[in-house]
């Protein structure tokens, strides 16, 4: 069917009633949308750890995964090897397949779709996705984690593709027997590296300081391994070749000496930026770019609106902090419907103990 | 019309050769994203129809087509017509962005 066929405006809900935070799902004026409890934009360790948190506390989340981008972060990677209960490690599309399993086993609804337009302030939250549904929530989890960074060099969007590449596990097939780079001082970059070498004869790792930030298992790998030589204090300047990489211009970060290195392929891991688009307008960010929430919780400066995972966090960006993180946002989402409803019973004049029994938490 | 699979033999008859443009996604099993991108191509195909064929070619088991056209990114969704990589787009993108990038190629839906 066309998409044409989408009606292009579904009604606005300006005229919602007040008190709509009642008990469960219940329909809005137009009669064909929901008001979910909650909807959970993104879907990494973040996005579906809130799905198993309030799926298991019958919230019935709706859960936006993204139509490429489900699985998060993850979904590049290959093996993961600090995420606890894997004595053995585990693979990073398996682990997010298996936490996408889980949370739908406690009723997640995963939609592979994009958010493309976030309503957050007001009683009732707007979710407009791709193609012009709008989901009605009282809720909101913002998960939408990071978007890798760019070197910002003019010739790095031309030969994106042509060599410069954000994915070792998805490229590194192509440059086998090949000379090749990867910048950046993170334990991603040196993931990225020691995975390269299975496919290239040889890996630069360029790195603008004199010692790296990953972990130090991490970085006794890269400098065990005999494929892998590491610049220290270089920064990436120019990529140049005609129609696909030939050579990098590094410069020397602390004599601004200018050399060339002649390579074939360039990796890019030099770390990510929160994903706000979407709603930077309409909730308070920290100076670093991330979502600002309250102390240790994940409310916003939105109510009802809440943040887990990478968005929030400048600092330690692990799939673990991040899953944890999805959790305090579910229970700071049980906590506020709790209390929403306890409020909407109580000016309803119904009597007493309503707020307890009607905790969603389990006992 | 679903996607379907080109290999190193069948190229210049299914997609250099083919009357209608082609799109064509280069892929392999070990890409987490190209999995993604599969149904999206799968969508495109299904609508445009009456515009576009769209097939695609592993990486892994086609390599001389790979290596003709350069490719060091995967996904690679490349548009040919008369024969001729006309456009190209590297990455997991959404369906709407890939329809805006081959626009002129998928007429109306």
């Amino acid at each position: 069917m066309s998409p044409d066929f989408t009606p292009a405006l579904k009604l606005d809900l300006g005229a919602t009633p007040p008190g709509t935070a009642e008990s469960d799902q219940q329909q809005v004026a137009d009669g064909d949308s929901t008001v979910h409890d909650v909807v959970i934009v993104g879907s990494g360790p973040a996005g579906y750890t809130a799905a198993i948190y309030t799926g298991r506390a019958n919230l019935k989340p709706v859960v936006i995964a993204g139509s490429v981008t489900a699985g998060g972060d993850l979904m590049q990677t290959t093996e993961v090897e600090n995420y606890p209960g894997f004595t053995d490690g585990i693979m990073g599309p398996e682990l997010m397949a298996t936490m996408q399993a889980q949370a739908e086993r406690f009723g997640a609804d995963v939609r592979y779709e994009d958010a493309v337009k976030l309503e957050l302030d007001g009683e009732v939250k707007k979710i407009t996705v791709e193609g012009g549904e709008v989901l009605h929530a009282k809720t909101v989890i913002l998960a939408t984690g990071s978007a890798y960074r760019e070197l910002g060099l003019e010739d790095e969007k031309r030969l994106s593709g042509h060599g410069v590449s954000w994915c070792a596990t998805c490229d590194g097939f192509f440059f086998k027997g090949q000379n090749i780079a990867v910048v950046g001082g993170g334990d991603s970059a040196i993931e990225e590296a020691t995975f390269l070498t299975k496919f290239a004869d040889k890996v630069t790792l360029i790195h603008r300081r004199d010692e790296f930030r990953a972990s130090e298992i991490m970085q006794k790998r890269a400098f065990d391994d005999p494929k892998i030589e590491i610049l220290w204090n270089k920064q990436v300047i120019g990529i140049s070749g005609e129609s696909k990489v030939q050579e990098l211009s590094l410069e020397d970060t602390v004599t601004g000496d200018v050399s060339a290195l002649p390579v074939t392929g360039l990796f890019v891991a030099i770390g990510s930026d929160p994903r706000t688009d979407l709603f930077k307008d309409q909730v308070e960010l920290t100076p670093e770019g991330t979502v600002a929430v309250q102390g240790r919780s994940s409310k916003t400066t939105l109510p009802g609106v809440f943040a887990a995972g990478d968005v929030l966090d400048p600092t330690y960006r692990q799939a673990v902090t991040a899953a944890g993180s999805g959790c305090v946002a579910a229970i700071d989402v049980e906590h506020y419907l709790a209390e929403h409803s306890a409020r909407a019973q109580d000016q309803d004049q119904l009597t007493a103990p309503s707020a307890a029994q009607r905790s969603p938490l389990p006992h | 019309m679903s996607t379907t699979d080109v290999t190193t033999s069948n190229f210049e008859t299914e997609v250099l050769n083919s009357d209608k443009p082609v799109i064509v996604d280069f892929w392999a099993e070990w890409c987490g994203p190209c999995r993604m991108v599969g149904p999206v191509l799968e969508a495109i195909s299904d609508e445009h129809a009456d515009s576009v064929k769209v097939v695609k070619l592993n990486v892994d088991e086609n390599q001389e087509i790979a290596a003709k056209y350069g490719i060091t990114s995967i996904p690679a969704v490349y548009l040919f017509d008369g024969g001729e990589v006309q456009k190209q787009s590297i990455g997991a993108k959404p369906k709407s962005a890939l329809e805006k990038e081959f626009a002129e190629y998928l007429g109306q839906a």
